[in-house]
């Protein structure tokens, strides 16, 4: 099944997504935020919490007399003057004790101080990435679309009853979501949790917890399930770190979603988002978009080539922060008002371009849930459709609809029937997308044709102002945010001549040397 | 007849439909543990159609029954706030020559809910089902303050912009937030002593007009509601207190 697209059109989108990003590119490498500098101290071995429950990571940051320069250069100074490890720097930064100024130290004692801490923190993101490549070697997922179930307690060990329950029904991949307020939080929370709203708080060990469940369920059941966290709003960099640290295999890491969808500031979001996504690229976790988000709040009609625009723009910033095709999950919903006549097709042609335009990305195919209502029998049947849809297009990440979206946190017994749902279309219709042609020039191709022309003059409309203006303007998703507006502005920081961050070297050693 | 029961194919035969699952490993056993829990529910004639394993440790059951018991629907009642709803023209119409200014509305999800779908359909311009949203009508100023709005950020702008009537939306209802929430935006209106002052409306899937008159609000839309039945609520409530 294969659309017939006008490939200078797509030339032309990644040309113009390419402009897009390209400026914003500039802007990032001139600063970097809290949430960065804090996730160059947890590679380097910081974690814990003071007396009052606040992150040792932010004590250090916060205590920095100069944050332009970089927590690396303070903290190598404090390794190289006393003798500490970077954990035992942050406890007495904690306990009161100032820290030094950094140019009474010889440059070359704070880089081989702290350079044997940030290499231990990398091997072991390295160690994770070999070790998920032997897992999976030895014991294999089964084909994709790869199903995906969602557990939401609030108390992670119910979650890992629940995730373990999904995984020997079948699901795939587990996503953990997070309480409704973290994104909004400038800190990671610290320990195991068993409170939250709308999910649970992600946490490092939290983190492990799941992972170490999952990991025993997957040689149980001969086959690798993966876990996946959120890396959005104001603690990206840091997330991304914990996830690496803790063999995540997936993580919601969009570019744009925190400033439309959470009102974080735009500046924060693009200095975060790029320095989570090298973490990413280097610890071999694949990203997850959040082009459904345009979905639920908007008309699915409307708003298609918004989506298509959005995903040109997520892949160009994921290429700049060095992510391969192979690990940009983007994303994109089954959001069609089920009473529009033909809206299947639509569906489906929206699928396949986006399958044709993005061959080598593992893309992300969200359920239906704005049209999903209490009748679970129609929303059952729904989920069927966006099923058959997500099997014929190949799409690579499903994540699975639940009959009762519109009611609850998924029951287990919700889960379980609706990995049955995915299960049987994806077996009764398997090869179906290979077996017919879609009719030149009928109705699904002149609908992905319209789509592709929208997308390339959206992306016009931004390139011509930029992208940070077309936000100012509500070029996406029909929201309004201001550059100096959103939450987290006050911790971005321009960089000093002096700024040293021997993790992004490390992750990007080419970008630091260009600076 | 104002006495009756679930009507499966015959009349007062009771019929009804349950699933659900049991934290057992599926066996035998396990389906006629099912059928005796559904029997000591109060139904009869109980049968298991379906019992299966879904993990370790957990079954699954879909189960047909019937109840003896019956409701007198007479002593029933559950008034909705949206009835015979205006279109956007009418409650324009309504608002122009009853009221004769701009009626200024503010919404927002409160507490920590950022599930903006409910408040934006009601609200934005767009709408919902091409039922336009209040910021389309000429009579209403619409001030959508998004999502995670404190209730105390709330009331503080609900005073500032002497509004007319106020939007809580909650989507996430886990543990109780939403109703916490609710209580918490009404117990601060009448300790400022704005209360009586503004139309407050309640909203959500999983808000019934009932649900909010017990919580004090004046409405309470739920899943499904059009703008134009919030609209035309908020038009003919106001245009009552207008003297004639």
């Amino acid at each position: 099944m294969q659309l017939r697209i006008d490939r200078g059109a797509v030339v032309r989108a990644r040309r113009l997504a390419g402009a897009i990003v390209d400026p914003v590119a500039a802007f990032i490498s001139r600063h970097s935020t809290v949430s960065v500098e804090r996730a160059v101290a947890r590679v380097c071995g910081v974690d814990g919490v003071d007396a009052g429950g606040i992150p040792l990571p932010n004590r250090l940051v916060d205590a920095l007399p100069a944050r332009e320069n970089g927590v690396a250069r303070a903290l190598g100074a404090a390794l190289a003057e006393t003798g500490r490890t970077p954990q035992q720097v942050a406890e007495a930064v904690a306990a009161g004790e100032p820290l030094g100024d950094p140019a009474l130290t010889p440059e070359a004692a704070i880089r081989a101080a702290l350079a044997p801490h940030a290499e231990r923190g990398l091997a072991r993101i390295d160690a994770n990435r070999a070790q998920r490549a032997a897992l999976l070697a030895r014991l294999p997922q089964d084909p994709p679309p790869l199903l995906y179930v969602i557990v939401a307690s609030g108390n992670i060990y119910e979650d890992r009853t629940a995730a373990v329950a999904a995984a020997e029904a079948g699901a795939q991949i587990v996503a953990v979501i997070r309480s409704t307020a973290q994104s909004l939080l400038d800190y990671v929370p610290f320990g195991a949790t068993t409170e939250g709203f709308g999910g649970t708080y992600a946490t490092q060990e939290n983190f492990r917890i799941m992972r170490a469940a999952l990991d025993e369920t997957s040689e149980r059941l001969g086959r690798y399930v993966m876990l996946t966290n959120y890396a959005s709003g104001l603690c990206m960099p840091e997330i991304a770190t914990t996830a690496a640290l803790e063999r995540l295999d997936m993580l919601l890491n969009d570019s744009m979603y925190g400033i439309l969808f959470r009102d974080i500031n735009m500046q924060r979001t693009f200095v975060d988002q790029h320095f989570s996504r090298q973490l990413n690229a280097r610890s071999g976790i694949v990203i997850n978009t959040g082009e459904d988000n345009y979905l639920t709040t908007a008309d699915a009609v409307e708003q298609a080539p918004a989506v298509l625009a959005s995903q040109f723009i997520n892949e160009a910033f994921a290429h700049q922060a060095g992510l391969p095709d192979a690990q940009i999950g983007l994303g994109d919903a089954y959001e069609i008002d089920p009473d529009l006549e033909d809206g299947f097709l639509f569906a489906l042609a929206q699928a396949q371009l986006a399958r044709q335009i993005f061959p080598d990305a593992p893309l992300k195919y969200m359920p239906p849930t704005k049209h999903m209502t209490g009748n679970i029998f129609k929303g059952h049947l729904i989920d069927a459709m966006f099923n058959l849809t997500s099997v014929m297009t190949h799409q690579t990440i499903h994540l699975c609809g639940m009959l009762t979206e519109a009611i609850h946190t998924p029951f287990v017994g919700d889960r379980a029937l609706s990995l049955e749902n995915a299960r049987y279309i994806m077996t009764t219709a398997r090869r179906l997308g290979d077996e017919i042609d879609i009719k030149p020039g009928g109705l699904i191709e002149r609908r992905a044709s319209a789509v592709l022309d929208g997308s390339v003059q959206l992306l016009e409309r931004v390139a011509e102002r930029g992208l940070m203006q077309a936000i100012e303007d509500g070029s996406f998703a029909d929201v309004r945010r201001t550059r100096d507006g959103g939450r987290g502005l006050e911790g971005v920081f321009a960089k000093s001549a002096a700024y040293w961050n021997p993790v992004a070297e490390a992750l990007a050693p080419g970008e630091a040397a260009l600076r | 007849m104002s006495t009756i029961k679930p009507f499966g194919d015959t009349l007062d035969d009771g019929a009804v439909q349950l699933s659900f699952t049991l934290p057992i490993t599926w066996d035998e056993a396990a389906d006629e543990a099912a059928r005796q829990l559904v029997t000591k529910m109060g139904f009869s004639d109980v049968a298991v159609v379906e019992g299966r394993p879904i993990a370790a440790g957990f079954s699954f059951f879909v189960v047909y029954a019937r109840t003896p018991v019956a409701i007198d629907v007479s002593t029933v009642a559950a008034p909705a706030a949206s009835r015979d709803a205006l279109d956007m023209d009418g409650v324009d119409a309504l608002i122009e020559k009853r009221i004769g200014r701009k009626l200024r509305v503010v919404g927002a999800c409160i507490g920590t809910d950022a599930h903006t779908v409910g408040i934006d359909a009601i609200l934005n311009m767009k709408g919902y089902k091409g039922d336009y949203g209040l910021e389309r009508y000429h009579g209403f100023d619409v001030y959508n303050l998004g999502s995670q709005i404190a209730v105390e950020d709330l009331v503080r702008f609900a005073k500032q912009r002497e509004v007319d009537a106020i939007l809580a939306s909650q989507v996430v209802t886990q543990k109780g937030s939403d109703v916490a929430n609710f209580t918490a935006l009404a117990e601060l209106l009448e300790a400022e002593n704005l209360r009586d002052g503004v139309l407050l409306i309640a909203g959500g899937p999983r808000v019934t007009n009932l649900l909010a008159a017990e919580l004090g609000y004046d409405a309470g839309f739920g899943r499904g509601t059009l703008p134009s039945e919030v609209a035309t609520f908020i038009a003919r409530r106001i245009a009552e207190r207008v003297p004639a």
